[in-house]
């Protein structure tokens, strides 16, 4: 993990990384990481993201946020041996005892949760193993988000999701709105003396709130309107009904099928089956609805070679975690009993170290905003709106 | 290119149409402003060019309406919008993307422009508006006048033939309003786009216009050239009141037409001494006295060491550019804002350190968005919200009678016009008998009609023995309504003084009225009216 991106800046050409090979990397590293309690495999997971994460993040504002998703992961942890500690599991003889609480008595239809009572080293550190797979699992998610624009992610949706795809991104943009002007008129409030406690210094705060953001939406909405957001193409009545038709029935089947599956006892032909005809179903309605949309995209993103790399690693460790082949399925999840250092297995450690390689396959990232942000635009906005 | 036959709209529940018997027609090429009190029906004529009226809006439209030979009866705002680019008053509200190109390139995207031309399109439009350097930022860290061109440059890329403005440039300062305006007019020159424009601040604008619409809030409307329709309007910038209070013909519309007409009258002036511009305040006892005011917002010092103090009976207007300060000093002083050092004393008492409640006794401050402290149904029940909160004996409904009076107590808040907003949220605030008023920005979206009211109401204040200060961009209003200038730039004072010494001191800084007759120190057009009882001694009858 010595490459250093700088390196190879100059040869290739800096560009974005498809937001979906992002998304199938990070989410395979997820689910291989799912696969492990082994707390060194774990570790070296959360190095993998670490490194490409620094390697081939943006300046953008979202990209900024990947130390809070460690803050959270270490925050998970510790909520989860705190919470083993506090609510005892009892120990056996082999154990090792730390300490031990005091015991706190429960009522009697309480029964079988204890609180406080012996706390054993194996406890502890099972429940921070398995913190630290949750914590890497969210990790994973924070890197797709790091390092893919989410909004350019919603971009690459079928065309008949389009609409659903507009919905999430505007309100994705309206959460910031909601919580400045909440602020706005929280401040506001203290000018009138905010009277009263409780629900009548809620609605002081909420009707303004809630009015505000109403009467953004249907700016914004006029705004789409009168830009073209929605022209209706060359639909017929008849092939919308088709879509629907097609969608609904997509659904039911997957939702069969899925049902199928999970339930041993279901017939055979709910299974599978019922899953594949569902997920044609739902293809043929989304390639109907599609195609009366009329709209094109803008620099769209190109899926090229890095894009397969990418996305490639990141199922190949995937897989190779999943298939335990050439390696001791047992090295994965090593056991508290006896209590001992867990050995690193070398076809995992390298199938991650393998993933890692996505830091220096993915082209360094491009389209740096101009300048950053200038004093100027800074010193341009009422302050006062901006930061309090 | 815009035609309106005989064009009606009422609203849902409404007594009045909002327009009737409207027939217009607005050639190709054409600037042309749109001009009108507030509600005189100004937006929805603007809306019914493009269909949002009464696609969107709902509402009965009588007549027709076509643009470019589509009649919008039969055409959704979406289908006109290759035709008909709409720019609204807050650019941020109409953003759907994140950033500067990807908003440019949205209605292409949604027009199904081929990605070579779309590319090809960004380009031109950015160079166009002068946003090249920004094509990459995020579309909330931009000023307020880059947001609007955005807003316009958004429009732009699907090349509509015509533009649709409703007053761009009301929240935007001086310099921002400005950079707006140049790029609509070079848009106009060069381009050869039709636009439909309305605005309040019409001394920005006015010259620029090739046709009027004026609407006199009947529902009908007049349009045709400038120097025609102003002759008798009853809005018009000051140059315009003051061309026909010299019954100058034709009348001039510009700085430069008019200090052309004015040489004889100044020299008239020349003799004759120069009346205050407002009465001169007696000198009171000091209600207010800030030393050293420090405000920081994260690392940036918003207030640097700012010391001021304030006296009973007198009128400041606070002025300089957005960010300059003036918001975070007037909530310091008030003392719900942050304020990192300094003292601030009123009646012996330091408004930060003391309960909200008492702080509000001591200084009231009228927010930049009054409908922040507005929350209950209707105004009634904000008033009486506002006598019990306050419970200093003073009836805020008797408060706000005589700053707007007749406002029906059963209307909700926000259906009242910006100026009845701004005076329902005075009076709760004067309620608990503050002897310092701030208003921050209290001249937005107000028309000239709403702001000379609001100048009465400023001096009433001042007359009460309280002290005002008044925040706004708006010179023409600090000129009629301020005793004292305060410019504040980068967190400190630069210009503190009387009002005719500190706004005559730059030109561009100066009223019209001060550019016209320079070097006579004139401010306003009432006080050249008392300086010259007839102006225009050779046409008596053109006096308004």
């Amino acid at each position: 993990m010595s490459a250093h991106p700088a390196e190879d800046g100059g040869r290739r050409i800096p560009r974005d990384l498809h937001p979906l090979a992002w998304w199938a990397w990070a989410l395979a590293l997820g689910t291989a990481a799912s696969r492990t309690t082994n707390p060194l495999l774990l570790l070296l997971v959360l190095g993998v993201l670490g490194f490409v994460v620094t390697a081939r993040r943006t300046e953008a504002p979202w990209a900024r946020g990947f130390p809070y998703y460690l803050w959270l992961a270490l925050a998970v942890v510790a909520i989860r041996v705190l919470f083993r500690c506090v609510f005892a599991t009892g120990v056996t003889p082999e154990d090792h005892v730390l300490l031990t609480l005091p015991r706190i008595p429960t009522p009697a239809w309480y029964a079988g949760i204890e609180i406080g009572g012996p706390v054993s080293l194996e406890a502890v550190l099972s429940s921070a193993v398995d913190g630290l797979r949750l914590a890497c699992l969210m990790c994973c998610i924070g890197a797709a988000n790091t390092l893919a624009n989410p909004k350019r992610a919603l971009r690459v949706l079928p065309g008949a999701l389009y609409e659903l795809g507009v919905a999430v991104t505007v309100s994705l943009s309206v959460a910031p709105q909601l919580v400045a002007s909440a602020q706005r008129v929280r401040r506001a409030r203290r000018l009138r003396a905010g009277s009263g406690k409780g629900v009548r210094a809620l609605r002081g705060i909420v009707v303004p709130v809630l009015s505000d953001a109403l009467d953004r939406s249907l700016h914004l909405a006029a705004a789409m309107d009168s830009r073209g957001y929605g022209r209706s193409g060359t639909a017929t009545k008849a092939s919308r009904r088709a879509t629907g038709a097609l969608l609904l029935g997509g659904m039911a089947g997957l939702c069969a099928g899925l049902y199928g599956l999970l339930d041993g006892t279901a017939p055979a032909l709910l299974g599978l089956p019922a899953l594949a005809a569902g997920s044609a179903l739902c293809v043929a309605g989304l390639a109907l609805g599609g195609r009366r949309v009329r709209r094109t995209t803008y620099r769209p993103d190109p899926w090229r070679l890095p894009e397969w790399g990418v996305a490639g690693c990141g199922l190949t460790a995937a897989v190779l975690l999943c298939v335990s082949v050439g390696y001791d399925a047992t090295a994965l999840n090593p056991s508290l009993y006896p209590l001992s250092w867990p050995a690193l297995p070398v076809v995992p450690a390298v199938a991650l170290l393998l993933a890692g390689a996505a830091g220096v396959l993915a082209p360094p990232p491009g389209r740096p905003p101009a300048a950053g942000p200038s004093p100027r635009a800074a010193d341009d906005r009422e302050l006062s709106e901006v930061s309090q | 290119m815009i035609r309106f036959d005989q064009v009606g709209v009422v609203y849902h529940g409404a007594r009045e149409p909002v327009l009737r018997g409207v027939d217009l027609h607005i050639p190709e090429g054409e600037l042309c402003l749109v001009v009108g009190r507030t509600g005189s029906g100004k937006s929805t004529l603007l809306g019914a060019v493009n269909g949002l009226v009464p696609h969107f809006t709902g509402g009965t439209l009588s007549g027709r309406v076509t643009v470019d030979g589509r009649d919008t009866a039969h055409h959704p705002p979406r289908e006109l919008a290759d035709v008909v680019g709409v720019v609204g008053q807050d650019p941020v509200a109409g953003f759907t993307t994140d950033t500067v190109e990807e908003e440019l390139a949205y209605a292409m995207e949604q027009l199904a422009v081929p990605p070579d031309v779309m590319r090809k399109r960004v380009e031109e439009t950015l160079d166009l508006l002068g946003l090249a350097d920004l094509r990459h930022r995020a579309l909330h860290e931009l000023s307020g006048g880059q947001q609007q061109r955005v807003a316009i440059g958004s429009v732009l890329t699907a090349h509509p033939r015509v533009l649709v403005l409703d007053e761009p440039t009301s929240a935007l300062d001086p310099t921002a309003a400005e950079e707006v305006l140049a790029a609509i007019t070079r848009l106009v020159h060069d381009l050869g786009v039709t636009v439909l424009l309305a605005e309040h601040r019409l001394e920005r604008v006015v010259q620029y216009a090739d046709r009027v619409v004026y609407l006199p809030g009947d529902g009908t409307v007049r349009d045709g050239p400038p120097a025609e329709v102003f002759a008798t309007t009853a809005i018009a910038p000051p140059v315009v009141r003051l061309g026909r209070l010299a019954g100058w013909q034709p009348l001039p519309l510009s700085v430069r037409d008019a200090r052309r007409a004015a040489a004889p009258l100044r020299e008239r002036l020349a003799g004759l001494p120069v009346p205050p511009v407002r009465r001169t305040p007696v000198p009171g006892a000091r209600l207010l006295d800030a030393q050293r005011v420090v405000v920081k917002h994260g690392r940036t010092v918003a207030v640097r060491e700012v010391s001021l103090s304030l006296t009973a009976g007198q009128v400041t207007a606070l002025m300089g550019r957005n960010g300059s300060g003036k918001s975070s000093l007037l909530w310091a002083l008030q003392g719900s804002g942050a304020r990192r050092g300094g003292t601030v004393r009123v009646d012996g008492r330091d408004p930060g350190k003391v309960s909200a409640a008492e702080a509000r006794r001591l200084v009231g401050l009228v927010p930049q968005t009054p409908t922040d402290l507005l929350y209950l149904e209707t105004v009634d029940a904000e008033i009486a919200q506002a006598d019990r909160e306050s419970a200093t004996g003073l009836a805020a409904r008797g408060l706000l009678d005589a700053l707007a009076p007749g406002i029906p107590g059963g209307l909700h808040p926000r259906d009242l016009s910006e100026g009845q907003q701004l005076a329902l949220v005075l009076a709760v605030q004067l309620a608990a008998a503050p002897p310092v008023v701030l208003l921050d920005e209290p001249t937005r979206g107000l028309d000239y009609p709403a702001k000379d009211s609001l100048v009465g109401v400023v001096d009433r204040l001042a007359a009460e023995g309280r002290t005002v200060v008044v925040a706004t961009h708006d010179v023409e209003f600090a000129a009629a309504a301020a005793d004292r200038v305060v410019v504040m730039a980068e967190g400190e004072i630069v210009a503190d003084g009387p009002t005719p010494a500190v706004i005559t001191a730059s030109p561009t800084f100066a009223p019209q009225t001060a550019k016209i007759l320079a070097p006579h120190p004139y401010l306003t057009v009432p006080q050249l009216t008392r300086a010259l009882p007839n102006p225009a001694p050779t046409r008596p009858e053109a006096t308004p």
